[in-house]
């Protein structure tokens, strides 16, 4: 009889979860490009500097307070849920600083196509946070216009957007509008996990025979639900691109102004006509995958703990106060406004009308189908002729 | 320079109408955009869109990477950006690497977004058997297609129809799936440029009848055309031509006055196109059936190696036999 193998626990982890947990702490390797360390120190960085140049204490304190409202409409968001008053809830945590740096890089003719955890990236596009409840209560599937805000509806298959996104970037190439610093660009946002996917290949297959002005954003939060990054790949992600023949660079996901230097740096390659550029973003993901997800199956708290050293608010709050002198008026003003925020988030949820049945039947086809139209008027008179009058 | 000939019917083949049709198309409407393996300097592998890169140039015609979802999921990208791609997926059956973005975005795209993001891409597959293929090559998936809500599903029989519903197809606001029934690909037929044609998402009786009412689509319907030229008894034949919407009045007005009805179809019968047919017929014309409703289709298995072709498609003796199945009642 072979001894007995012990489960795995916290105090005694098996060797993968080591492992997993040591890659997801590591610093990132010699090629990471970081701006601010957690301890909110602003290195230099030759390649980069220039990139964010103009960014001050005034900057900073924008990007501190984006993050920070983000932060807070999440956790509310996440609290919703716990109440019932979503269905589910996709946590952002711990990745303010990745979709910040990026979402702000980018201008208003630029297209981003998120995954489903982009709600920091929304932001930044002008998507109020209310428009992001509707997918997580159950009422719609995206109620914002892509096509004012820039910002693609979610996409929950994962990978599928990357093509998407490639092809939309073709085709801003195919109307001549890239080859100087005025031209567009368009970011496909996905995650470690995502770049298992078929889709990601093709993607940059595509964009790199089309030349396509697209920066593929990879955040690497390091779990895809329950699979470690190793479960994904051999080499760092960033290294990918170089088989495609195109660049790839590694940031501090966690730092909001390295990753805004890189984003615009990318983004510039993109509007020159040099694109497709890969970008890394090292980040991690501290809450579960969903509020339906159990993380403690499957990771240790100390990796949670390790990387909360390496907060992406944290360390920008750190560096405005003891370089910049920023007081707490600011702070205050930000928290307060945070409040505001989740209590407009909280009371228009609550308060979000119930879609009635025509709903089901509502736009399948822009020219409707006589199939489905049959349907619906079959269904809501049979609804109505119930006495309480369809309200079953 | 002549002046294009007006109200002249010229015989050509259905791969040439088509070409015909896309070319027309493309002149229409510098938006559309071809796509696919090997559709530019060698024209497809079926010729199909021969000499349109010469003429609108690579931008317009676009030789892709090899990778159908790679295809279908740039053309969606594009068609966000206000392209009209058109999309040429070599085979019947390499259209599953693509059949991902085809059911989770393509067809859905528009009801996500209730209505902001109009999904005007075409996919044409070329479909079908009896052209002795290797595997993967004579496949009939279209009921995969017609099953999904979203997609519009039509199918080609013949040279002046297929000039026609490519062009409706490629003008429709909604994703079409295009089938064109490769054996029928060299068949000649009139073709009129100048004629008025029909609405895209409605069926047509090819040939008035009062014994059996025959539906049939794609490659079928030459073979079934064939049976009721055949045939004892006195045969309507209807050519579907769009699977998804079914236009089904004209059917159901046939069935009411034949009360009989024979099915042709060369895809497995089973969850099918035929299937559905059957079901709103008896639902819709249940007191004026005379018989049972009888189904001609491929069988429920893989296709076969091509050398059995023979005995998996229908042909002018299975449709016949089962003419003389509902008249026997």
């Amino acid at each position: 009889m072979p001894p007995a193998r012990h489960e795995p626990t916290v105090a005694q982890p098996s060797p993968q979860q080591l492992v997993a947990g040591l890659r997801a702490t590591s610093e990132g390797g010699d090629d990471l490009v970081q701006l601010l360390t957690p301890e909110g120190q602003r290195v230099h960085h030759p390649g980069f500097d220039g990139h964010v140049a103009e960014v001050g204490p005034k900057q900073l304190q924008s990007l501190y307070r984006d993050m920070m409202l983000v932060r807070r409409v999440d956790r509310e968001a996440n609290a919703l849920q716990r109440q019932g008053q979503l269905g589910l809830w996709v946590p952002l945590l711990g990745q303010e600083a990745a979709q910040i740096g990026a979402g702000r890089a980018m201008q208003a003719r630029d297209m981003a196509f998120p995954s489903y955890r982009e709600h920091g990236v929304a932001w930044c596009r002008g998507v109020d946070p209310t428009e992001l409840l509707g997918i997580f209560r159950g009422t719609d599937h995206g109620s914002w216009d892509p096509r004012t805000t820039g910002f693609h509806l979610y996409t929950i298959v994962i990978a599928n957007q990357c093509l998407n996104a490639v092809g939309y970037a073709m085709g801003q190439r195919f109307e001549g509008r890239v080859g100087d610093s005025d031209g567009e660009a368009t970011v496909c946002f996905f995650g470690d996990g995502a770049t298992s996917q078929g889709d990601v290949h093709e993607g940059f297959v595509w964009a790199a025979v089309y030349d396509a002005p697209v920066v593929f954003f990879c955040q690497n939060n390091q779990w895809a639900i329950s699979a470690p990054l190793e479960r994904q790949t051999r080499v760092p992600l960033y290294r990918r691109a170089q088989g495609y023949g195109f660049p790839g660079i590694r940031v501090d996901g966690n730092d909001v102004l390295a990753t805004l230097a890189v984003t615009r740096w990318a983004l510039d390659e993109c509007r020159a006509g040099n694109g497709p550029v890969l970008v890394e973003a090292l980040t991690y993901r501290m809450d579960a995958h969903t509020t339906s997800d159990d993380a403690t199956r499957y990771r240790l708290a100390d990796e949670i703990e390790a990387w909360k050293l390496k907060d992406p608010i944290e360390r920008v709050r750190v560096h405005l106060v003891r370089e910049h002198g920023v007081g707490p008026e600011f702070f205050d003003a930000v928290t307060a406004e945070s409040d505001e925020l989740a209590a407009r988030l909280r009371s228009f949820c609550e308060s979000m009308p119930q879609p009635g049945p025509a709903r089901v039947f509502s736009r399948v086809y822009a020219e409707p189908s006589p199939q489905v139209q049959a349907q619906r008027d079959e269904y809501l008179a049979y609804s109505a002729s119930f006495e309480s009058g369809g309200d079953r | 320079m002549t002046t294009p000939a007006r109200n002249r019917t010229e015989t050509v083949t259905m791969a040439k109408a088509l070409n015909t049709g896309l070319r027309a198309a493309m002149e229409t409407d510098d938006k559309v955009i071809l796509m696919g393996q090997d559709i530019g300097k060698l024209g497809g592998v079926f010729r199909i869109t021969d000499g349109l890169q010469k003429d609108f140039g690579e931008q317009r015609v676009l030789d892709t990477p090899l990778g159908e979802s790679g295809i279908i999921g740039t053309a969606i990208g594009l068609a966000l950006r206000g392209f009209r791609p058109v999309c040429e997926i070599q085979f019947d059956g390499f259209v599953f690497p693509g059949f991902d973005q085809i059911v989770s975005q393509l067809a859905k795209l528009h009801f996500r977004s209730q209505g902001k993001l109009p999904m005007r891409v075409v996919v044409r597959i070329p479909h079908g058997g009896g052209i002795g293929a290797v595997e993967h090559h004579s496949e009939s998936p279209e009921s995969l297609f017609a099953h999904v809500a979203g997609l519009k599903v039509v199918a080609c029989s013949n040279p002046a129809d297929a000039y026609w519903m490519i062009q409706q197809a490629i003008a429709s606001d909604d994703p079409v799936i295009f089938f064109e029934a490769k054996r029928r690909y060299w068949e000649k037929g009139p073709l009129d440029t100048a004629a008025q044609p029909q609405p895209l998402f409605t069926s047509r009786v090819l040939r008035p009848g009062s014994a059996a009412t025959m539906v049939t689509y794609g490659s079928m319907v030459r073979t079934t055309l064939d049976a009721a030229k055949a045939a004892d008894a006195d045969l309507e034949v209807i050519d579907l031509r769009t699977l998804s919407p079914l236009d089904l009045d004209s059917v159901f007005d046939s069935v009411r006055r034949t009360g009989r009805l024979v099915c042709v179809s060369e895809a497995p019968g089973e969850c099918s196109v035929t299937a559905e047919v059957a079901a709103r017929v008896q639902q819709e014309c249940f007191y004026s059936l005379e018989a049972p409703v009888l189904r001609v289709t491929g069988f429920d298995t893989p296709y076969p190696p091509s050398k059995c072709e023979e005995a998996y498609l229908p042909d002018l003796d299975r449709v016949l036999d089962a003419v003389d199945r509902v008249l026997a009642h």
